[in-house]
């Protein structure tokens, strides 16, 4: 017999299947991958020291730009965070506003997922169809905030500006025409013949494993453990909304996806509810020391400018302390741990990025399978470099 | 609820480790216990396998820089309780070229959280298995996010058309860069909830 020689294979940072700007260095024995070692840091940004440089109105748009797939749900954990240490409590109508959008993210979230991971192993329907919601989805971003991406929206103490009427119409009305959509990417995918044969008993992940790697999200869940921070540790409005946490069964890259597709359902059931019951009243803190004032009062009231113009200028004083605040963003657990130390900037702000310790577990999860099915592990572990260079 | 949980935790583990734990407090519903380099594996270990406390995830590593202070570093690790739904901080000090002992052997997932702040603090980790600089780029000096490291950084970088490659140059600003100091010498007025608070006093 012919005796191989294992061989190093370097996958990316160029690669359309590296989901972003990863380097994969896989050792190779054949076909069968004996070592992965991913070289992050490719787009790494500083975030967290230009944080520590600004105050903190200004270094709520730099959390945009972590996981700008789902731009909003990275910028609540920070604004939790800050309110936790002022000690503010946020009007209803903001928190009901706020969850509005988080599930939105969590569905922009995952449709690109689910799409890119059936693209990654041949599937190129899903991704067309999909993102022409993600554009609709988008759309009502810009309505909310001005902007599609980069919203910069949930301001501490509550959100930047009230929506606009026809958004909240027209956002019911996408969870009604929604539904049929994920039901059509349901019939591309998850009775697929080669889907399945791709997915199925790939990248398979055991409880006590997720635990020990630091999983959260949808990673966590789908190996069984019933764990979501909207239900277990709620913030904002979660407790008084019913949804269900759909929870795995074999930790395979094919349960994470139907995971992540059931998720979609009940984020539209969240939403609908939101929109149902959306009470009246303002949207952020009337504390004039923390929230700027409205735009009118600009031009009648010198309290308000004066106002105005410190907050924008010095920003607002937080008290020193150091919490820790989480959410359940779309990739897992999301946190901030940020210290104060009383002054108008944050002293340290360390990001917990859930896809830092997914990406980590790249070795363990691929460790004796097929070089092709590197792209579907990468795919399922559902990672966003902005995140995980940070 | 939270508070009387998080109390008999604090109690519990003050209890069992009263020697390796050298404070403990709760501040806005978060525990926190303080210990030093040389107990932390062992404080971690009680916490992960006690069957009381299963703190059996541990959701990140963070370090704070502060540069006046004589133990100059301080590490804290953020560690989850699934089962108890809880949360739990451990805070160590360490001096400038202190090392500390890594906990891979007990959370494989403190591998990167460590390489990690190896490579932005310079702190280093004793059997760790592959301490190299995770974030910042090939052939980088100094640790980014010390607080006496310039935002700016040293070096930039850019394609050089002359020699066909990308090359490394000190960095070059157009306009310096500006921090202002805004905070104002003056008292304003109070905080909307401070006058609520002393008019309820």
């Amino acid at each position: 017999m012919k005796k191989t020689k294992s061989m190093t294979l370097n996958f990316g940072p160029q690669h359309p299947a590296a989901h972003g700007v990863l380097r994969l260095i896989l050792e190779l024995e054949g076909e069968i991958v004996e070592k992965a070692d991913p070289h992050i840091g490719l787009l790494h940004r500083g975030t967290e020291k230009l944080i520590e440089n600004k105050t903190y109105t200004q270094a709520l748009p730099y959390f945009d730009r972590l996981d700008y797939v789902a731009p909003m749900n990275q910028e609540h954990a920070f604004a939790l965070a800050t309110e936790k240490l002022l000690k503010i409590e946020v009007p209803i109508r903001a928190k009901y506003i706020r969850v509005i959008f988080c599930e939105i993210g969590r569905i922009l979230s995952h449709i690109l997922n689910v799409t890119t991971q059936a693209l990654d192993v041949g599937a190129l329907t899903p991704s067309l169809w999909g993102f022409e919601e993600r554009e609709t989805l988008m759309t009502f971003y810009e309505r909310a905030s001005g902007s599609r991406l980069h919203a910069n929206y949930f301001r501490t103490g509550g959100v930047h500006k009230d929506l606009p009427t026809k958004l909240v119409e027209d956002i019911g009305k996408f969870c009604e025409t929604f539904p049929k959509i994920i039901d059509d990417l349901e019939d591309l995918l998850t009775e697929n013949r080669i889907f399945k044969q791709r997915n199925v008993d790939i990248g398979l992940v055991s409880k006590k494993d997720a635990l020990d790697h630091s999983f959260t999200g949808v990673m966590l869940r789908g190996s069984g453990v019933p764990w979501d921070l909207r239900k277990s540790q709620p913030y904002e409005c979660y407790q008084d909304l019913k949804f269900k946490i759909p929870v795995g069964k074999n930790g395979d890259c094919y349960d994470r996806y139907l995971c992540r597709i059931e998720e979609m359902r009940e984020s539209i059931k969240i939403i609908k509810q939101c929109i149902e019951s959306l009470p009246k009243g303002p949207i952020k803190t009337v504390d004039g020391k923390i929230s700027p004032p409205n735009r009118d009062d600009l031009k009648q009231s010198m309290e308000a400018l004066i106002h105005h113009f410190k907050l924008f200028t010095e920003g607002f004083r937080v008290p020193a302390g150091n919490v820790y605040s989480a959410v359940e963003a779309p990739k897992g657990e999301f946190g901030v741990y940020l210290i104060s130390d009383g002054s108008n900037r944050p002293y340290r702000c360390k990001i917990r990025a859930p896809g830092f310790s997914h990406l980590q577990a790249m070795d363990y999860l691929i460790k004796g399978h097929m070089l092709a099915d590197v792209p579907a592990v990468l795919g399922s572990l559902d990672i966003v470099f902005g995140e995980v260079d940070r | 609820m939270i508070k009387e949980k998080l109390k008999k935790i604090e109690k519990l583990v003050n209890s069992e480790l009263s020697s390796k734990i050298s404070g403990s407090e709760i501040v806005f519903e978060e525990l926190l216990f303080k210990t030093s380099t040389n107990e932390i594996i062992e404080v971690i270990k009680f916490l992960k396998l006690d069957e009381r406390l299963k703190f059996k995830q541990l959701i990140d590593i963070a370090a704070i820089d502060y540069p006046n202070e004589e133990k100059r570093f301080e590490l804290v690790y953020l560690l989850l309780s699934i089962e108890n739904n809880l949360r739990a901080k451990i805070s160590i000090r360490l001096e400038t070229n202190e090392k500390t002992q890594s906990i891979v052997k007990i959370f494989p997932s403190a591998n990167w959280m460590e390489r990690e702040i190896f490579d932005m603090y310079g702190i280093r980790f004793i059997n760790h298995p592959d301490l190299r600089r995770i974030l910042t780029d090939y052939n980088f000096k100094g640790h980014p996010l010390r607080k006496d490291f310039p935002l700016t950084g040293f070096n930039e970088v850019r394609y050089s058309e002359k020699e066909k490659k990308v090359i490394y140059e000190p960095v070059k600003l157009e306009q310096n860069y500006r921090n202002f100091d805004f905070s104002s010498p003056w008292e304003g007025t109070k905080y909307l909830k401070e006058i609520k608070e002393t008019n309820k006093k």
